[in-house]
């Protein structure tokens, strides 16, 4: 049993020490679990990565959730909604509830089909051996772990904020990070995918159960949604009408297409396209999709929305779901919540991490460095590039390059660059290894220089645009990215004749 | 039911989730903060939508899924 003072680090208040023993020893629970599974885990890599393309509808339909449920559903969606209005939920069950599913089946499924028959553990795995390009397969393994980097820096400055908020800083923004970071590495080191698909599974199911508890408990509290709505009425007249100079038409369809699009190429959630046991399994969670993302975000985000007319005031640097719980419901109560979300954070890096390292090992380290690696050395690796890589992002997160919703929209374009290019190979035969290196290449050139390079005010016939700014008229450049990327490989293609090792007919299955 | 050809069935499916995706967000109720037992009537259309949206992707599992990818060729 951890002692709590130990854990606090000699924190003076009864108070601060029970939430953060509630929150350590839930990740303490967490951690358990994954050893459970890692005792059922066997030592090959497709068990490791894949749990043996064993996954069934529940476990798949949380896993994939849960990956969903990060720092950026917990901390900034609430966040969002109570600086700019609920509309986010708009946002939100769009692109995740519809859009994502549809591609889902589209990209999700086909990639199952292909799995299947040539027993493909990674996305860039899959190309390069369609494209007979080990080129092709370095290209997307290192444009995935470079959009991967700020995502899982996300969860721990997610993780830092929120025991800031908790605690009312008594555990620093640099503790809380830290913590949730050494729980990442050695949660993935144990317990490889089975683990993380339990502890998703659990994680999902009580943060369904805890979001809409808080829900009650604050509502009660404040005397009903009438009360909360006249509260919003009166210090945020603007919120409850339907867009506004923020959620304009343009955030709201820039921002569900391309978070829709690029969910499907986050390594971890990828990977999960590969591991269902059955169709049946991805059809069910295919249709269950759109209810359970209602029952996630709506209560979350509400909960942020209420926040701004309930008069909470958010400092700077935390977040308003642990304030807000702080100020309406017990301290143990708020802690849990906060558990629950590190926890389901930490299993959403985990899960990035271990995709990570096998995009690492199988698809970089392997083909470039040292094609003969035994199995046993390659297992070593991957757990050395975990740690190097979630020490990174820690490091990273400690300089607070952003907000979180600025950090994770900007790795979710560089993500939607990839998705075109790849579901064109998936369904047009003719596509090139050209086609593609150009369609990839292109589009993050162009998605990376507005990124990083600073934005240039030019004069044009009297107007001024502002070049390399991440909007043009209030539309995300990442669109913009995503068209240039499917014109070229489309356009590449076609002007180019497929080299005799691209094998287009690995790609073929059943009603095509 | 009603006996159609395969790329009538399939436009059929297009024009359905086209539908599915556009009508997420109620357009038509832009600007305006009706309140129906506390919360806006426009995420009362959404969360209704979504509710539909599981009722067509089930349907679509059951009688689309299959006939465009993976299946037995038709």
């Amino acid at each position: 049993m951890p002692n709590p003072a130990l854990l606090s680090g000699g924190l003076s208040t009864a108070a601060t020490s029970v939430e953060l023993l509630v929150v350590v020893g839930y990740l303490l629970v967490a951690l358990l679990v994954g050893l459970v599974a890692y005792r059922l885990t066997g030592t090959d890599a497709e068990d490791y990565y894949l749990a043996s393309r064993s996954i069934g509808t529940l476990v798949l339909l949380f896993t994939t959730f849960a990956t969903l449920l990060s720092a950026f559903t917990f901390f900034a969606g609430p966040n969002l909604a109570y600086r700019q209005g609920p509309e986010w939920i708009l946002v939100m069950g769009t692109m995740d509830g519809i859009l994502f599913a549809i591609l889902w089946y589209l990209i999700g499924y086909k990639q199952w089909l292909i799995g299947q028959q040539h027993g493909y553990v990674t996305l860039p795995e899959m190309l390069g051996d369609r494209f007979g390009s080990t080129r092709l397969r370095g290209l997307v393994a290192g444009v995935s772990l470079f959009w991967l980097f700020p995502y899982v820096m996300l969860q721990q400055m997610g993780a830092g904020e929120a025991l800031v908020g908790l605690t009312d800083g008594a555990v620093p923004y640099w503790g809380g990070a830290a913590l949730i970071t050494v729980f990442m590495i050695l949660y993935v080191g144990l317990a490889g995918m089975r683990g993380v698909a339990w502890t998703d599974t659990i994680q999902g199911l009580f943060m369904l159960g805890v979001i809409w508890i808080a829900v009650a408990w604050v509502l009660s509290a404040v005397g009903g949604p009438a009360v909360a709505a006249a509260g919003l009425d009166a210090n945020n007249p603007t919120f409850l009408a339907l867009g506004s100079s923020f959620y304009t038409p343009q955030y709201i369809i820039s921002t569900a297409v391309v978070i829709a699009f690029g969910v499907t190429m986050f390594p971890q959630i990828n990977q999960r396209f590969f591991v269902a046991e059955s169709a049946a399994v991805l059809k069910r969670s295919f249709a269950l999709w759109p209810v359970l993302v209602l029952l996630l975000f709506v209560p979350a985000f509400l909960l942020g929305t209420w926040a701004a007319g309930l008069g909470i005031s958010v400092p700077e640097g935390a977040n308003v779901l642990p304030v807000l719980l702080g100020e309406y419901t017990p301290g143990w109560f708020a802690a849990l919540v906060i558990a629950g979300a590190m926890a389901a954070m930490m299993s959403s890096s985990d899960s990035m991490l271990l995709s990570g390292s096998s995009y690492f090992t199988r698809d970089l380290y392997r083909p470039f460095v040292e094609p003969a690696v035994t199995a046993d050395r390659e297992g070593w690796l991957a757990r050395g590039g975990v740690v190097a890589f979630a020490t990174g992002t820690f490091l990273t997160s400690l300089t607070r390059p952003g907000t979180l919703i600025q950090v994770g929209s900007t790795a979710f374009g560089g993500f939607a660059q990839l998705t075109l290019p790849v579901m064109v190979a998936l369904y047009w035969p003719n596509t090139t290894r050209r086609g593609m290196l150009a369609g990839i290449g292109g589009s993050q050139l162009l998605y990376l220089s507005h990124v990083f390079v600073p934005t240039v005010p030019v004069d044009i016939g009297g107007t001024t645009i502002s070049l390399f700014a991440r909007t043009y008229g209030g539309w995300d450049v990442a669109l913009a990215g995503m068209a240039l990327g499917a014109a070229l490989t489309i356009g590449v293609s076609w002007v180019t004749t497929a080299g005799v090792d691209e094998a287009a007919e690995r790609f073929a299955v059943g009603a095509d | 039911m009603i006996q159609m050809n395969p790329s009538m069935r399939a436009a059929g499916w297009l024009l359905t989730f086209a539908v599915v995706v556009a009508g997420a967000v109620p357009w038509f109720l832009w600007g305006s903060s009706q309140l129906i037992g506390g919360l806006p009537l426009w995420l009362w259309w959404h969360i209704g939508w979504m509710i539909v949206a599981t009722a067509i992707f089930a349907a679509f599992t059951r009688h689309g899924w299959d006939r465009y990818l993976g299946g037995i060729d038709a």
